[in-house]
Order: C-alpha cells, then structure tokens, then sequence
C-alpha cells in the first residue's frame, strides 16, 4: 500500500486572509519567527501495491479538475510509503 | 416562460428565487442536482447556499452534478443562467464564468444590505436597469472576494463585463470592487449579492432586486 499525496497552495498572487491570521496569532503565542504564512491543503490517497506511472498520471488529472482550482492554486503531486 | 431553480443538498435560497420568479411573472420550475432534465425551461438561477457544505471549495463538487452537465451544455449555445452567491461559486468553478471567489479579505462572514451599482445592462437578467444606476440588495458569505488575473481583470473591464460593483468601501477585497460579471455572449450572469432578497419592502430592504427576474421574462418574451 502506498500514498500518493497532492499538496494544493494559492497562487503567491493570490491573497490568503486564512494564513495572514495565522501569521498575526503566532507572535500572541510568543513565536516570532514567521515573515509570513500560507495556508493550503493536504490529500493523502491510497493506493493497492506501488503507484504506477498510469495512476499517477490519473491523480494529476483529477488534482487538475477537482483537488485544485487551477485560475487560483497549484499543486504537486507525489508519493509516500 | 419557465425559468427553473436548482436545489443542490445544502442550498439555501432556491425558495426565495422560485418566489421571485412567480412574483416577476413567471412560471417557476423546481430542477433537481441529481437530474439531468432541464423541464422544457427557458432561462435557469443557481441560487445561494452552502451546496455539499462547501467541502473542498465552494461550488467545487456542485459543477459535477448531473444537472450542471446539463446546464453547462446549454449555457454554452447561449441559455441564460444566473448565479448569485454560491451560484455564482459554481458558475467559476465550472469554467463558464472567468475567475474565483474567495475567503472575505477579513475572514468575516459578511451579512448586510449593500449598495451596488449596475454597470451592464446589456444582458438578459439587468436589461430593466438603466446603466449605473444604484441599487440595495443584501450581501451574506463568507467567501464573496472576486479573485482574477491581472490580464482577465483587464478583459472584464474593456468588455464591460463587469455586471455590478459595490458603491463606497470594498467589503470583501474583490479586486476592482467586482460585484458581479457575465461571460462573453452575456447570457451568464453570476452574482455575490442575492437580488431574490430584495424583492419586495415587506422582507427586504428594497424591491430593486426583482428587475433581474422582470428582465429576464422581458428578454424571453421578445425572443
């Protein structure tokens, strides 16, 4: 069994209220090492037997059309065991 | 004329728009997320709400139901359709409208009467408003800031594509204080404010949000 993970991240242009109030909230806790913060999403999906090139190549397709808003986000694909 | 309303699980507003449609005139027609039949309609308003609890994104699972192949199929050879709010969600993520909604700039829920001004009359669903004219119609999400290229935003404005825009302070960051635009062809509109809320002074704060549906029976009528 193997996990194929698709990590999806705005685009840098794009604003992200969610990880600014992550950002302020950090030096309230007395952490004061962020410049900044983005915040994405994390899918982690399982797979029979190691991942072959065909499944791979279907996990970028579906992370195009569903996973990710491609006009806003992107996104990386990869696998983890 | 029968202008349909779809209920996806998790709408909120498909009441309020079917009533705003019999209140302009029309015939109002129940559609179903899991149907593909579209009833003979002539025009179709993917109202507001929280379709599939916005999981994922708004609007993300919602454009792969059975009725918006359908709709999608028919916006593209010219069908009107409108969406507003979390309509308007699903019109973006399905492609036929260009950009994205996202988190309000300061992560509030917004819910109050917003003064918007209507900055293109040429479609089916405003043709009733005169250009720039300024209306009150309620905003209520939590994921309304219209979010675009810079190269899109330019293509939107020089083909006033831009439907409404909000009057006074941005409340939510959309860039250009983009209220609502259309597609190319001018057949879909999407919305963030809800015109289906405004439609009489008895349960909201004007009536100015029924134009949209005495358009778009006008727009039929004169087909």
């Amino acid at each position: 069994m193997a996990t194929i993970v698709v990590e999806v991240m705005l685009k840098p242009e794009i604003l992200d209220p969610q990880g600014q109030a992550v950002a302020s909230a950090l030096p309230r806790l007395g952490f004061t090492f962020a410049q900044s913060v983005r915040q994405g999403k994390r899918f982690e999906i399982t797979v029979a037997g190691e991942p072959t090139a065909a499944q791979l190549a279907e996990v970028e397709k579906a992370a195009e059309t569903l996973l990710s808003n491609p006009v806003i986000e992107t996104f990386v694909v990869k696998v983890e065991k | 004329m029968r202008i349909g309303v779809v209920t996806f699980p998790g709408s909120l507003d498909d009441r309020s728009a079917l009533r705003a449609i019999e209140l302009a005139g029309g015939i109002p027609v129940p559609l179903f997320h899991g149907d593909n039949d579209l009833k003979e309609v002539q025009a179709v308003v993917l109202p507001g709400g929280f379709s599939y609890g916005d999981y994922l994104r708004c609007g993300a699972i919602s454009r792969f139901s059975p009725i918006m192949e359908s709709i999608i199929l028919a916006a593209e050879h010219g069908f009107p359709v409108l969406g507003i709010c979390n309509g308007f969600q699903i019109l973006c993520e399905s492609h036929l409208l260009p950009g994205a909604l996202t988190r309000n700039a300061d992560l509030h829920f917004i819910c109050k009467d917003q003064t918007v001004s209507v900055e293109n009359t040429k479609t089916p669903w405003t043709s009733e408003y005169s250009q720039g004219q300024e209306i009150v119609i309620p905003i209520k999400n939590g994921e309304g800031s219209f979010q675009c290229g810079d190269e899109t935003l330019a293509e939107l404005e020089a083909e006033g594509r831009v439907v409404l825009r909000y009057v006074g302070e941005n409340p939510n960051g959309s860039r250009n204080k983009i209220a609502g635009i259309s597609n190319k062809r001018g057949n879909v509109v999407g919305v963030m404010p809800h015109p289906e809320q405004s439609i009489e002074t008895l349960t909201g704060p004007s009536d100015e949000g029924l134009l949209f549906f005495t358009s778009i029976l006008k727009a039929m009528v004169s087909k």
